[in-house]
């Protein structure tokens, strides 16, 4: 334990490439998860990102299984488990439990896979807790490709996007295309879920997609300012979470979720204190 | 009156021969009717007689079975900028995070793509001119999901009027409202289509509160209408005749009570207003 805090040791790893490298990765996802969070959070999606990164788990072992790149069926699984899940109403009664079915199924179907798979059980670790410092240069590219599309098409998207999240009804009365919104949302969350796999893990993926949010959303009513915050947020837990973890060479996702988790609680107290009226 | 706004001579809204039907089910059929800018016209009659079924018409999310329907001198559009609309009051998610004016901001520009950058002045100035208008500038900047159900409902006037639209659809905006609040809501409408020239189509269920606003009113009931001033429709014979029953209408204090012969006409039909744009 004395190693926790060891500064000198971090200093030194700090300067390693390869730690340079999934520090960049935390940053781009720390972005990415961000600028999502907040429309994540006002259309109730928390489940349905968690669901959607149990099966990029799934693609991910499926792909480790078949020899093919783990990121890729990652990022495949994912985005076949956004498109279904966004096909699906958010008005319907039975979302959440269909939701849960299909997690629960495909979590199943990873787990097979993993026991199937021969090779470094390291790589079958990495899925559930992520492996942030086995970042290559393909990974990365991947990561930045996916995240300026995803920023592309957010900024495109973004005003009628809050309008569907946030007042559906008036937005569908004012022509905003509800469903097709619903469905790119769900792909562009899907893909940065999966991203966010190999990084956290699909166990932990949450603690940057919704919690930052989650977090800013109690400090502020203001989109403008909830998504700086979360954004803010996001890379202080996802950067700040590679950090501490150098010394002790510990898993990233339990500093990446401790750090988010005190980050909502202080803005729990801090909303509390309010009494909830915020600006 | 006329509308400098609209193309020559053209109504506000304007429904010819207008059917809609379900399979076998009749909501309405041979409906003619035309409203002059600026006029306020009441749509009345029971649940399931198709009121917000005309909404969604006028709306551009419901095709007319036959018929024609133009709305502020085109046909209904998604997205069109000369329509406002308010929705029922229903409390909206505290959990959300937006300000009321950023609720009114997505009136004037939510349906563009793009971030809007350029238009952030303007925006604001139009924002902070409808918030204003309607008496909501001191909880513009709060959550609006910790906000009354009046409160709520001003904002959702804001909403509409802030892009200046030509026609006002309101689908039942006083629900659930008390009977201060349904004063406040219905007169902040009334004034902003006197200042502006709009004409506002007001779906209730609930004639009174606006009854001195109405110029005419649409009463559907069961495939049938009749339009007309309140003093033409709201009679016993006219009514009588649209639900084949006897009807009593009775004027008390200003204000028209219609009791049928089972009781107060809510015991024959005003069962259940609520409903939803997306029910249907």
């Amino acid at each position: 334990m004395d190693k926790l805090f060891d500064v000198d040791l971090t200093l030194k790893l700090l300067g390693l490439p390869f730690v340079l490298t999934a520090l960049l990765a935390a940053a781009i996802l720390g972005l990415l998860a961000g600028v999502l969070g907040p429309l994540i959070v006002s259309r109730n999606m928390a489940f349905s990102v968690h669901g959607t990164s149990e099966l990029a788990l799934t693609g991910g072992a499926a792909a480790l299984l078949l020899g093919w790149d783990v990121g890729q069926g990652a990022l495949a699984g994912a985005i076949v488990a956004a498109l279904v899940l966004g096909l699906l109403s958010r008005r319907s009664s039975d979302y959440d439990s269909v939701i849960g079915v299909v997690l629960a199924f495909g979590l199943g179907l990873g787990v097979l896979m993993l026991w199937l798979y021969k090779g470094r059980a390291s790589n079958k670790f990495g899925l559930l807790t992520g492996q942030i410092v086995g970042q290559d240069f393909a990974g990365i590219a991947l990561l930045s490709g996916c995240a300026v599309v995803v920023l592309v098409l957010l900024a495109l998207l973004y005003r009628p996007l809050l309008f569907a999240s946030v007042d559906p009804e008036v937005a569908r009365a004012r022509g905003v295309p509800t469903t097709a919104l619903a469905l790119v949302f769900a792909v562009m969350v899907g893909a940065a879920t999966a991203l966010g796999v190999r990084t956290v893990g699909s166990l932990l993926v949450l603690a940057l997609m919704v919690t930052p949010a989650a977090a800013a959303c109690r400090v502020t009513a203001s989109p403008l300012k909830a998504t700086v915050l979360a954004v803010v947020f996001a890379e202080v837990s996802a950067v700040g979470g590679i950090v501490l973890s150098l010394a002790p060479g510990a898993p990233v996702s339990a500093f990446v979720t401790a750090i988010s988790f005190l980050i909502y609680l202080v803005c729990w107290v801090v909303s509390r204190s309010r009494g909830r009226v915020r600006a | 009156m006329t509308d400098p706004n609209l193309p020559d001579g053209a109504r506000a809204v304007a429904l010819s021969a207008a059917r809609l039907a379900y399979g076998d089910r009749v909501l309405w059929d041979g409906l003619d009717l035309d409203v002059a800018p600026g006029e306020f016209v009441a749509v009345l009659g029971p649940n399931g007689s198709g009121k917000t079924s005309l909404m969604r018409v006028l709306l551009g999310l419901q095709k007319l079975t036959s018929g024609t329907v133009r709305i502020a001198g085109s046909p209904p559009g998604r997205g069109n900028r000369a329509v406002g609309y308010i929705p029922q009051q229903r409390a909206l998610d505290p959990t959300v995070a937006v300000r009321g004016r950023d609720l009114v901001g997505l009136g004037f520009d939510g349906h563009r793509w793009g971030l809007g950058l350029g238009g952030m002045r303007e925006r604001r100035r139009r924002v902070d001119t409808a918030l204003a208008a309607v008496g909501a500038t001191a909880y513009a900047d709060r959550p609006v999901g910790l906000l009354s159900g009046g409160e709520q409902q001003r904002l959702r006037v804001a909403q509409a009027l802030v892009g200046d639209p030509r026609v006002l659809l309101c689908d039942e905006p006083l629900l659930s409202l008390d009977l201060a609040h349904q004063r406040a809501v219905s007169t902040l409408i009334d004034e902003r289509r006197r200042a502006t020239g709009a004409a506002v189509l007001f779906v209730t269920h609930e004639i009174n509160p606006v009854l001195p606003l109405v110029d005419r009113i649409l009463y559907l009931v069961d495939g049938r209408f009749r339009v007309g001033t309140p003093e033409e429709v709201m009679t016993s014979e006219t009514l009588s005749s649209l639900y084949r029953t006897d009807i009593a209408v009775v004027r008390v204090h200003g204000q028209i009570h219609v009791v049928g012969a089972h009781g107060h006409l809510s015991d024959l039909c005003e069962d259940n207003p609520h409903h939803h744009l997306a029910d249907h």
